[in-house]
């Protein structure tokens, strides 16, 4: 008995600074990202005819980038330059005016679009294309590729 | 005499007489040399092609903005900071300019006044153009605005800043044969990729890693290579390196999206929205070449 708390405790203590570790404004920021690629994935497919075009599913993915961008950049203190594998470029710290003004209209767009409440794959693809014009113009400047 | 040539200082005359001859500019040969007239319309295609936007127009132009071309953002590199000039149809740019000075400054490297120009202006690539788009191209600048002034200029740092120097790089790294020697039966779309990606479209300058000379290592050609302003790597895009299929590279130079729906991202951007502005052929012809690029240079 004894041995077996023993243990548990041994490998709580063992994972548990793994975890904290891994978690943080680096894993948090990546997985918003990783949440967006597969919402616009999503909605590209849906524009594109590959799978049927559905309202719901349509609205979900907008909601789903109002949220992202509000929540996207608490995630970049200043602790959090460089580790792990992250693709954030300095840009983001040594010009944060412009970086603002690129949140900024992350969120305002994705705001916009989800207002449309679009019925039909036209008035998505209009929504759709307001937010992912942002990917590439954020991307030019504030994400450096690593391989 | 004799004695004084054979003495040290007869080998350093002859040295740098051999070394002046050596380093000397070599303007194209006017039998090969673009024709005028060009057609304008057909050199908007080439532009679009070259990206000469990217570099000339301001940074972060959009629109009609993106064809004013009075000299854009430096390119800085660990030689320096490379500035763009001014390339627009005014005195202050290529107004005065023959077509044969063009066509020299093109696929030679070599300015009006006859010095070398620094290969961070892609010419090693662009040698491979047919003299007919180079002819084009030249219409086409002269149909965009004019715009006055000249951008500062640049800071090349010691000894790349000695121009004649670049006589000897060229004679390593400037020529006009493919890069792949592709097989004879090779389908059409593959051979007019090779032509806008080995050529114009100047991709293995920033996909091909470099010798310690600057030049491209075409052993290694568009393996991928560290970002020549030190900002992370540009990807490797053999078809060893980049999984996606010909049609998933065509829609990505269309759309910016890849496959997985990630975005274009830094550089690559502006040559993105080059590309998006190409007939589709173009675009399924690089595709199509990217992805007959064998694995090693035969």
């Amino acid at each position: 008995m004894i041995r077996s708390v023993f243990a548990a405790v041994l490998a709580i203590a063992v994972t548990l600074p793994a975890t904290i570790a891994a978690a943080g404004p680096i894993q948090d920021r990546q997985e918003i990202m990783e949440g967006n690629g597969k919402d616009t994935k999503a909605g590209g497919a849906m524009l594109k005819g590959e799978t049927p075009f559905n309202a719901v599913t349509a609205n979900k993915i907008l909601a789903n980038y109002v949220a992202a961008a509000k929540a996207f950049p608490a995630h970049f203190p200043a602790s959090s330059k460089t580790g792990g594998d992250t693709e954030a470029s300095s840009a983001i710290w040594s010009m944060p005016v412009d970086w603002k003004i690129a949140t900024d209209k992350f969120q305002k767009d994705t705001v916009a679009a989800a207002a449309l409440k679009p019925t039909d794959a036209a008035g998505f693809g209009k929504a759709f294309g307001m937010v992912t014009a942002n990917c590439k113009s954020c991307h030019e400047g504030f994400r450096i590729k690593k391989n | 005499m004799r004695r004084w040539l054979a003495g040290p200082f007869g080998l350093i005359l002859v040295g740098a007489v051999g070394g002046w001859l050596l380093t000397a500019p070599q303007p194209i040969d006017p039998a090969q040399q673009a024709r005028a007239p060009g057609d304008a319309l057909r050199g908007a295609r080439i532009f679009h092609v070259g990206g000469c936007a990217s570099c000339h127009a301001a940074k972060g132009a959009k629109g009609a903005d993106r064809l004013k071309l009075g000299g854009g953002a430096a390119l800085a590199t660990a030689f320096g900071n490379f500035q763009p000039p001014n390339i627009s149809p005014s005195p202050d740019g290529i107004a005065g300019w023959s077509l044969a000075s063009f066509d020299n400054a093109m696929r030679a490297g070599i300015s009006p006044d006859g010095r070398h120009y620094y290969p961070a202006f892609p010419y090693a690539s662009y040698a491979r153009m047919t003299p007919s788009d180079v002819a084009d191209l030249f219409a086409y600048l002269g149909t965009l605005p004019a715009v006055a002034g000249e951008p500062p200029a640049g800071d090349i740092k010691f000894p790349f800043n000695i121009r004649r120097g670049i006589g000897l790089w060229k004679r390593l790294y400037l020529d006009d044969d493919p890069v792949i020697a592709l097989p004879a039966d090779a389908p059409a779309p593959v051979r007019a990729g090779q032509y806008l990606v080995e050529g114009p479209g100047h991709c293995g300058e920033c996909h091909t890693p470099r010798t310690a000379a600057g030049g491209l290592d075409r052993a290694r050609w568009l393996q991928g290579a560290p970002d020549a302003e030190g900002r992370g790597r540009v990807p490797g895009i053999t078809p060893a390196r980049l999984k996606w299929s010909a049609a998933e590279i065509a829609e990505y130079l269309k759309t910016g999206f890849t496959p997985d729906y990630d975005s274009v991202g830094g550089s690559m951007v502006e040559v993105q929205a080059n590309m998006a502005e190409l007939p589709q052929a173009d675009r399924a012809a690089i595709a199509a070449y990217l992805k007959a690029v064998p694995p090693k240079k035969p």
